[in-house]
Formats: C-alpha cells, sequence, structure tokens
C-alpha cells in the first residue's frame, strides 16, 4: 500500500521538535519545515505558483473566506431585513446551548450516529468474517453487496421511504398485518427507524469493502499457526482477525460519524424533513432549517461552529486511525 | 483458509444470501412499483411479481421531471467535478512535492487545514460565497481605495463590473464541490512515492518540470486518476443539498432533484410507480460505474481513505 507508507516516511518522521503534543502529531502527519519535498526536486517558484494558483483560489473564495464568514457571523445577531449587525459575543451559543430544541437535536443526532455507526459495522463484519470464510461465489457477493455504494443517499432514502410508506409500502402492510400501528409520517419513533435503516443499508457495503480488505491482510502464516494450536475458525476471526483489524475498525467508527453526521441529509430531507415533531431533525438538518427557513443567520452560523469543532476532531482522529494502522504493518 | 468445515461454509453462505437479499430487496420492489399502473400501486397486499408498464412508466416520468435537460445538467455538473477536480489537484500536488519554494509549507498548510471541514458545516456561508461571488473583490477593492480611484479617475464602476452571481450556474455547482483538497493530499502521497531516480533521469536527459510532469508523472498516476474518478463521478452525481440550494430554476436542477420533485406527498395522488420508474434511470449512471469499473474502484476507496 504505498499511499499509507508514504504519510510515515523516513526522512519525515525522523525530525521530531518538542512542542504541544498537538503540534507533534501533526508534524508527524504532515512533516517539518522542509519535509514532503522531494530529494530530486525543481527551483522555479514562478512557475509552483502558477501550479498551485487554481487550488488556491478555489480554496480562498470557497472554502476560507465561508469558513471566515461562519465564524464571524456566529458572534453576531443579523437584523433579517439586512445591514445591520450586532456584536453579541458568545449570545448565540448560550441561547443554543439552553434552548431545549437544540438539545433534543443534538441528543437525537447522538442516538442517530452511534445506533448507525455500531450497526453498520455489526453488519459488514459478519457479512465480510462470510465472505473471508467462503470459497465459491466470493466475487459475486462482493459486487452485489457493493451495489449501495453507487446509490445516493437521497435516493436510499425514496426507495425506503416508498418500501415504508403507511399506505403502499410493502414493508409498511406486511408490519400492519403483523398488528403493528406503523406510520413514520405521524410517529416519531418509526421515522428515526426508517431513515436509520435507510442509512445503514446505504453504508453497510463502505464498512464491507475494508473489512474485507483487513481480513484478507492478516497473513496466512498467523492464521495457520493459530489454527495448528488448536482455534477453530469462529476463535482464530475473534482472537487474531478482529484484534488484527483493529486500526481499520477505529477508522470504520470514525468514517460511520461523519456519515451519520453530515452525510445523511439527503435521507432525512426526501423521508422526514426532520419531522414529525422534530424526531429526525439533526444537527446539520437543523443548520439548513434554521438559516434557510427560519433566516436565523446567527443561531445557523454558531450551529455551523459546533459542527466545525466536530468534524475538526474527526479528522484528527481519521489521521490517528491512519498512524495506528501504519504502526500494525509489521 | 486454513482447513474446511462444512457447518461453518454452510453458515457463511445463509449469511451472505440474506446480506445479498437485502441489499437487493429495494430495487426489486422498486422494479415491481416502477412497472404497475397507480391503481395497482395501491392494491393491498402488495404484488410480488412485476407488472407489465415499466417502459410506459419510464418514459412518462422522463417527460414529466423533464428529465431530458436534468440529465445533461447532471452530467455537465459531474464531469465539471471529476476533470475540475483532477486537474487542480494534480498540478497542486505536483507543487508542492517537487518545487522548493517560498511559503511552501504555508502552501501545503492551507491546502491541508481545508481537509478537515466538510462543506456540510458551512452550509449559509457557501451560499452567500456562491450567490455573491464577486463579494471579497469588491471589498478588497474597497479596502485599498481602488474602487473610488477608478471611478473617480474613469468613472467606471469597479462595484457594477463585480456582481457575480452564480446561483443557477454550473460554476456556481461545481466550484464549492472542489473546494477541498482531498485528492490533492491523495496525489502528494502518491507522488512522494515515486523513486527519485525518475526525476533525476527527466533531468539529465534535459526535460524540464512540465515535460517530467506531464511525460514520466502522469502516466505513473494512471490507476491513481482511474480509481479517483470513479469516487469522483459517484460524488458528483450523487451530490443532493447543493443542487437543492444553488438552483431555484427547474432548467438548472440536477436529475437528482428532478427525482426529488416526483415523490408522492400527502394529499397527492400517490404515483409511485412514476417515482420508482425514475429513480431507477437517475441512479443508472454511478451503478453501472460501479459494476464495470468494481476493480479499480475498490483498490481507490481502500487506498484513497488510508
Amino acid at each position: 500500500m504505498p499511499a499509507n507508507n508514504a504519510i510515515m516516511t523516513k526522512n519525515e518522521g525522523a525530525v521530531k521538535r518538542p512542542g504541544l503534543p498537538l503540534r507533534r502529531s501533526l508534524s508527524s502527519l504532515v512533516g517539518t519545515s522542509e519535509a514532503g519535498l522531494k530529494a530530486s526536486h525543481f527551483r522555479r517558484p514562478w512557475l509552483a505558483a502558477g501550479l498551485l494558483a487554481p487550488q488556491l483560489l478555489i480554496l480562498l473564495f470557497f472554502f476560507f473566506i465561508p469558513t471566515w464568514k461562519a465564524l464571524s457571523l456566529a458572534f453576531v445577531q443579523v437584523d433579517p431585513f439586512g445591514g445591520t449587525m450586532i456584536f453579541v459575543g458568545l449570545e448565540n451559543f448560550t441561547t443554543l446551548f439552553s434552548s431545549p430544541e437544540y438539545r433534543d437535536s443534538a441528543i437525537l443526532t447522538l442516538w442517530f450516529t452511534v445506533v448507525q455507526c455500531i450497526a453498520t459495522l455489526v453488519i459488514a463484519g459478519l457479512l465480510a468474517f462470510a465472505t473471508d470464510n467462503v470459497m465459491r461465489g466470493r466475487a459475486i457477493y462482493k459486487g452485489v453487496i457493493l451495489l449501495p455504494y453507487a446509490i445516493a443517499p437521497a435516493i436510499s432514502g425514496v426507495l425506503w421511504a416508498f418500501l415504508f410508506n403507511p399506505t403502499v409500502g410493502p414493508l409498511a402492510q406486511m408490519l400492519h398485518e403483523l398488528g403493528l400501528a406503523w406510520d413514520p409520517n405521524r410517529r416519531p419513533f418509526d421515522a428515526l427507524l426508517l431513515v436509520s435503516v435507510a442509512a445503514i443499508w446505504k453504508h453497510v457495503c463502505y464498512d464491507y469493502i475494508f473489512l474485507v480488505a483487513a481480513f484478507l491482510a492478516v497473513p496466512a502464516s498467523v492464521m495457520e499457526a493459530a489454527a495448528i494450536d488448536g482455534a477453530r475458525p469462529v476463535r482464530r476471526f475473534l482472537t487474531v482477525t478482529l484484534p488484527m483489524a483493529a486500526p481499520t475498525i477505529f477508522f470504520l467508527i470514525v468514517m460511520n460519524f461523519v456519515y451519520g453526521l453530515f452525510e445523511t441529509f439527503g435521507i432525512i430531507d426526501t423521508v422526514t424533513r426532520g419531522g414529525p415533531a422534530g424526531s429526525t431533525n439533526t444537527l446539520v438538518y437543523k443548520v439548513y432549517q434554521d438559516g434557510f427557513r427560519q433566516l436565523d443567520l446567527g443561531s445557523s452560523a454558531a450551529q455551523s461552529v459546533i459542527l466545525m469543532a466536530i468534524a475538526v476532531l474527526f479528522t484528527f482522529l481519521q489521521f490517528r486511525a491512519v498512524e495506528r494502522k501504519v504502526n500494525y504493518q509489521v | 483458509m486454513v482447513e474446511r468445515h462444512t457447518g461453518l461454509s454452510i453458515f457463511c453462505h445463509v449469511v451472505l444470501l440474506i446480506g445479498a437479499a437485502v441489499v437487493c430487496m429495494p430495487l426489486y420492489f422498486a422494479f415491481v412499483a416502477g412497472s404497475l399502473t397507480v391503481g395497482e400501486v395501491q392494491q393491498v397486499p402488495f404484488p410480488l411479481v412485476p407488472g407489465g408498464h415499466f417502459v410506459e412508466n419510464t418514459v412518462l416520468a422522463w417527460n414529466e421531471g423533464q428529465f431530458s435537460r436534468l440529465y445533461v445538467n447532471s452530467l455537465i455538473v459531474t464531469v465539471g467535478i471529476v476533470v475540475g477536480k483532477l486537474a487542480v489537484s494534480l498540478i497542486a500536488g505536483f507543487a508542492v512535492t517537487y518545487f522548493r519554494f517560498p511559503f511552501r509549507m504555508t502552501a501545503f498548510w492551507l491546502i491541508f487545514v481545508s481537509l478537515m471541514l466538510p462543506v456540510e458545516v458551512r452550509i449559509i456561508p457557501t451560499y452567500e460565497a456562491v450567490a455573491d461571488a464577486g463579494g471579497p473583490l469588491r471589498s478588497l477593492f474597497d479596502a485599498i481605495g481602488l474602487t473610488g480611484f477608478v471611478a473617480d479617475t474613469t468613472g467606471y464602476q469597479l462595484d457594477a463590473a463585480l456582481q457575480w452571481n452564480m446561483i443557477n450556474s454550473y460554476g456556481g455547482l461545481i466550484l464549492p464541490l472542489i473546494a477541498s483538497a482531498s485528492a490533492t493530499f491523495l496525489f502528494r502521497q502518491f507522488f512522494l512515492t515515486v523513486p527519485d531516480e525518475l526525476c533525476e533521469a527527466a533531468k539529465l536527459d534535459g526535460a524540464g518540470p512540465l515535460k517530467f510532469f506531464w511525460d514520466v508523472l502522469l502516466p505513473l498516476s494512471r490507476a491513481n486518476i482511474a480509481a479517483l474518478s470513479i469516487i469522483l463521478f459517484l460524488y458528483g452525481w450523487n451530490q443532493y443539498l447543493w443542487p437543492l440550494l444553488f438552483t431555484t430554476e427547474k432548467a438548472m436542477s440536477t436529475a437528482m432533484i428532478g427525482l426529488k420533485d416526483l415523490i408522492p406527498v400527502a394529499d397527492a395522488q400517490p404515483a409511485w410507480n412514476i417515482a420508482m420508474a425514475a429513480s431507477f434511470f437517475v441512479m443508472a449512471p454511478p451503478a453501472l460505474v460501479i459494476l464495470l469499473m468494481q476493480r479499480w474502484f475498490t483498490k481507490g476507496l481502500v487506498d484513497s481513505s488510508k
């Protein structure tokens, strides 16, 4: 895996400066002052500037300026008819934290994300374990299970919204026959369950591919040694394969959280639009609702800033997972 | 596998068959629903075998949703994202790994920082940036006094010239989605593994940086470019939030938003057959890409996120 090793090539990792832990872990990821420069390189500053310009200009206009605006808007109150802005300090944040609506949304998001993350990982793990232990038809199974990766979250939402539609949906009809009062348009828990199922269905394939790769990467010699010691397949899976795949699992937990937090917008918008009674109004959806529907820019910006903090945290965790993964490669 | 266990083997096949069935089930029912008439789609219990109206519903959905136009939009946006992001990232990755110049690390850090914030967390300000793309330049020129100077000396209104509204434009749909350096970072990682001897040899042969890039580095990156194109194609085609925000005119919308408009809402006729038929042709391009390019794609996916 070339992309992998490059992160910790010798000349990058070797020079370590004392500093804050945060800074040190960052330096080890991206290198110190001259790291990441090829030993054989060119000195044509103007050409380099020209090559970098498109990337930096796009980043400036569509990344740095919007990010800066979100940060600065979070500390002001904008009068909805435009124009005047008043600096209010942390007021947007204190209002948010004391609002029960926001707290509900945060709890809901956490619940949704955790359930989605665990269910996706367990299902994908079971399927990957099974794939690892079959001889015939492996390619076909992989091909089919990979299919939802091609399907947009929004379409996954549409498909499941149909299946569980209280009047025409085939699965809803089955539930009704079993005597269950299923109606995601009225019952908050049903709506949340529906959104979760669509999200899990869409994302299992992602975890699955990574786990299949991780399980395959366990050296045959280690497995044979365990087999000679008398460990049967399930035991080998639990005591050898799973620990060796731990870095991948950690990486997937982080990615599942990112997916649940940020990428399920399409599912929610096509299935429930945050309802009923705010039961599926996750944090990202709420930013959109408050900003575009209610035009409460200050609050929406403050919410953006909180999400940014979460996103930065997850990015760090993700890079830590990468680091660990490298260390595991003996 | 080390040894054979019949029981385990059967168990694994059963698990995989159930998994495959659950993956296919929504697609199958969507197909069934797409092949029924509006009357049939409402019957209880829901039919388990397809009816005979799939083609008819597909044509109806295609015309009703004006998909000829939306499909072209989706293709332009997707290709724009793939080509734009690849081009920008390749040359930027080349610049930070193969050139020594002042502020090299600053440039690298600016790129690296952009990896941390997904575009979803900046909904409102990004919308503003697209709605008023000339804004930053206007304030810059105001701040350095250029606007007043130009107006005084030539009578030309710089302010008016810098009103760019990118809502309902392809630029507005494409550029914000290119504005993350994930691909740049990926190419940087790859370029670092390219042997130094290649560059030395190219230099000895008298090749300049651009010739080296074009004749040596690009051919070497072919596999990475292919894998990344597939991932970016899916990413571009499947975009939902941004087309929803940046297009207010139906004619500039994408296929994904066209599908959303076909979903029956309460109190309307439950034309799920039309919506399901449409969902098939909206998800077809990415599904075909995955099915045809699976090997490259899985390699790209597993490598790219590490």
